[in-house]
């Protein structure tokens, strides 16, 4: 059980993925201008996470049965787009107004190297069907943590801040993330 | 005619380098260049797996294109472009493996960095095989000099050479040029995570302030440029609707 904690921690603090990994960039510049978008952006990328993990992991065993592990990008993309298709059609089905608020994220989440990220990176570090589980969820809090700080920062730099006319735009975005994992820095070593 | 339409073609090169730069004016494809840009060496070999990468998909999507059904063309691109992906994984880590573990986890997810589905999406699905791949030429190696103009400024401010490194085995254990004294030590702040979301950052600024009024960056995340567009356009719409009801 500590372990568990111990990763889920550290996801979310020490190896968070915007901001100490680079994982999942994009999302993290595009839809952070403001609040409520963060917010969903942040729990459907965890939700899937999630998911994904609980279907790659097994499917990893069964390639390496094969022999064949290899074939681990192509399959898990494939899965994780047939998946992310998937969940939509049964969010706009079965909970139209989950659907509402998370399901429009749903298509951009395919090309998330988040996504895939994690899967892979918890095959790689070894961990077991729960380990990586716990891990993807770390993961995508620590993703959606991220996500609403910069948010917040941002919805304070569009209204008054006077920067040079050069920075405007992506540039500042930059600038502030550089500082941000400047402090997220802070938190390495905590667990080692 | 025959002029014209050479020009044409070289446009569809240059296009990439600066004008479209995918990096610094697309804002496509940030991830991978912050992670592999903290030397030149690897920034080069993260640039050139991607250049042929979204060279040979180009290439296969555009050939492929009429046969695609229009419903299902965005999980039939990933499909071709992971193909692609798998085999440049297998070379890099059949022949150069030093560069295959410097790449690490960024190496499989080529397959999902914006550039190559955007370019897919955008203009190997609507062009012919030549120009695909001239564009695919272009992008590439856009996407390569932002990745070498980064791991210059990120390696020589963070640990003080320029050029180090086994160059992918052909000159084992060169030290690289030191352009700093000894008695200075490199900032290796540059080189981890803050490093490179500022020098990005600033890299970014200089390109907008020295090309102000002749190229259109983007001031904030349009949509133009990402592979997701449609799909994004009708997402706002959605959102606006429910924000109405």
């Amino acid at each position: 059980m500590g372990k568990l904690l111990i990763i889920v921690i550290s996801m979310v603090l020490v190896d968070n993925y915007p901001l100490a990994q680079f994982l999942g960039i994009c999302p993290f510049l595009g839809v952070s201008n403001d609040l409520d978008s963060a917010k969903g952006m942040g729990i459907a990328v965890t939700f899937v996470m999630a998911l994904a993990t609980i279907v790659t992991w097994p499917i990893q065993q069964l390639l390496d049965k094969f022999g064949i592990g290899y074939l681990q990008t192509v399959v898990f993309i494939l899965v994780i787009a047939a998946l992310v298709q998937f969940i939509e059609m049964f969010m706009k089905k079965n909970m139209p107004p989950l659907y509402k608020s998370l399901g429009i994220f749903l298509p951009l989440i395919t090309t998330n190297c988040a996504v895939l990220g994690v899967c892979i990176s918890n095959i790689d570090d070894g961990l077991n069907y729960i380990e990586s589980i716990f891990q993807a969820v770390g993961a995508g809090i620590g993703f959606l943590f991220a996500l609403i700080i910069m948010a917040g920062v941002r919805s304070k730099l569009q209204d008054q801040s006077r920067m040079p006319e050069s920075f405007r735009g992506v540039p500042i975005v930059l600038t502030t993330a550089a500082i941000m994992s400047l402090a997220f820095m802070g938190f390495s070593g905590m667990f080692s | 005619m025959a002029e014209a339409n050479k020009k044409s073609k070289m446009s569809i090169l240059t296009n990439g380098l600066i004008k479209e730069n995918p990096v610094l004016v697309l804002v496509i494809g940030t991830c991978p260049t912050l992670a592999t840009s903290t030397a030149v060496e690897t920034g080069l070999g993260m640039g050139l797996a991607a250049t042929a990468v979204l060279v040979c998909s180009n290439i296969v999507i555009s050939a492929l294109h009429t046969l695609i059904p229009d419903k299902v063309r965005i999980p039939c691109f990933i499909t071709v472009i992971a193909g692609f992906v798998t085999i440049v994984q297998m070379l890099l880590q059949a022949f150069v493996p030093s560069l295959y573990s410097a790449l690490g986890l960024y190496l499989p997810l080529i397959v999902v960095n914006c550039i190559i589905l955007g370019r897919a999406e955008m203009f190997a699905s609507k062009n012919n095989i030549v120009d695909s791949a001239l564009d695919g030429i272009g992008m590439g190696l856009g996407f390569t000099l932002t990745l070498l103009i980064m791991g210059t400024i990120r390696e020589i401010l963070g640990t003080g050479t320029w050029l180090a490194g086994d160059w992918f085995g052909l000159a084992p254990g060169f030290k690289g040029i030191a352009l700093q004294s000894r008695f200075i030590p490199g900032m290796s702040i540059m080189t981890q995570v803050p490093g490179g979301f500022f020098v990005y950052g600033c890299v970014m600024a200089a390109v907008h302030y020295f090309t102000k009024d002749k190229s259109k960056i983007r001031n904030s995340f349009g949509c133009d440029g990402c592979a997701m567009e449609e799909v994004c356009t009708d997402a706002d719409k959605a959102a606006e609707k429910g924000a109405v009801a």
